[in-house]
């Protein structure tokens, strides 16, 4: 069954069945942030010689967040002869 | 231009849900804990700056107004990393907002006033009047001083909403002129280039100083009132 299989196991004609099964109560949602964030963390950052990249991945993916959502007043100032 | 300038300052709204949470949510993601003796370099750093900066600040005040570390130390840390991480291209400081500087300056030197009342009601009352003056100067001076008093609030927020919105304010605008000037003169926009850099480098300085300030001025309010 398409049950408890993780994302990469699971046959494409599957998936809208795999996506409604997930848990999308509150807890739900916030135990997947929690999984997140902990995976990331424990890989790049809880460990022995952590480097620079733990954090600047984190900063990076902070701009790019930020510049999506300006993308609305940002595509006005581009140099561009019609807008 | 002039709306353009100003779109950077307005608050992050998406869909009409409020954004601007989760921005000033996000440096406490950046601030791991540790229960461990030895923990990883991030951490490790952090806890030795943590230490270094608590043990400058905190030396002075008596064990009463020790019991504020915690208090001053977050405020240090949240506003030295929000200010820093408002110097990545493209991202919303919350500390330009002046409704957020007089939320943080407001409560924190009430709190120290009200606590050198309830506690020292004299010597607090006593700060009106500095030592020495001659008599048919007092009532002048008293007006003066609680004017002194109440405007200290105000000084904090303005001076750190006003601080960091003129930096950013100051890099939009030079940096726009020198992408205007290379296709009229290279030589001209080099110099400019120049001048973004070390104004760059003068806004990481004063990111961490208005923090250091802020929080120094209100542990020194909490000096005279413990």
């Amino acid at each position: 069954a398409a049950s408890e299989k993780k994302l990469l196991e699971v046959k494409l004609g599957e998936l809208p069945s795999w996506i409604l099964m997930r848990d999308f109560t509150p807890s739900g949602i916030a135990g997947a942030f929690q999984r997140g964030y902990y995976r990331y963390y424990n890989k790049y950052v809880n460990v022995k010689k952590g480097s620079i990249a733990g954090l600047s991945m984190v900063l990076a993916a902070y701009v790019f967040l930020n510049y999506c959502r300006s993308y609305k007043e940002l595509k006005h100032e581009r140099l561009r002869k019609y807008h | 231009m002039n709306e353009n300038l100003f779109t950077s300052f307005i608050t992050p709204v998406i869909l009409g849900l409020p954004l601007v949470t989760l921005i000033v949510l996000f440096p406490s993601l950046l601030f791991p804990t540790s229960n461990r003796l030895v923990s990883n370099r991030f951490v490790t750093l952090q806890q030795w700056m943590l230490q270094l900066v608590s043990k400058q600040m905190m030396s002075i005040h008596n064990s009463k107004g020790q019991t504020w570390a915690l208090m001053l130390m977050s405020l240090i840390l949240f506003i030295g990393s929000t200010n820093l991480l408002g110097l990545l291209p493209h991202s919303f400081t919350p500390t330009t907002q002046l409704s957020m500087n007089l939320g943080m300056a407001i409560p924190l030197w009430a709190g120290a006033v009200i606590t050198g009342f309830r506690n020292k009601t004299k010597a607090s009352l006593a700060h009106f009047l500095p030592q020495g003056t001659p008599t048919p100067l007092i009532p002048m001076l008293v007006i003066i001083e609680t004017i002194s008093l109440f405007i200290q609030p105000m000084a904090l927020a303005v001076r750190l909403t006003a601080n960091i919105t003129a930096g950013h304010l100051l890099i939009h605008l030079i940096g726009g002129a020198t992408l205007a000037l290379m296709s009229i003169s290279t030589t001209t926009a080099l110099i400019t280039f120049t001048i973004l850099i070390l104004l760059t480098i003068l806004e990481f300085a004063v990111a961490m100083i208005q923090a250091y300030v802020f929080t120094l001025l209100v542990s020194l309010y909490l000096h005279d009132n413990t």
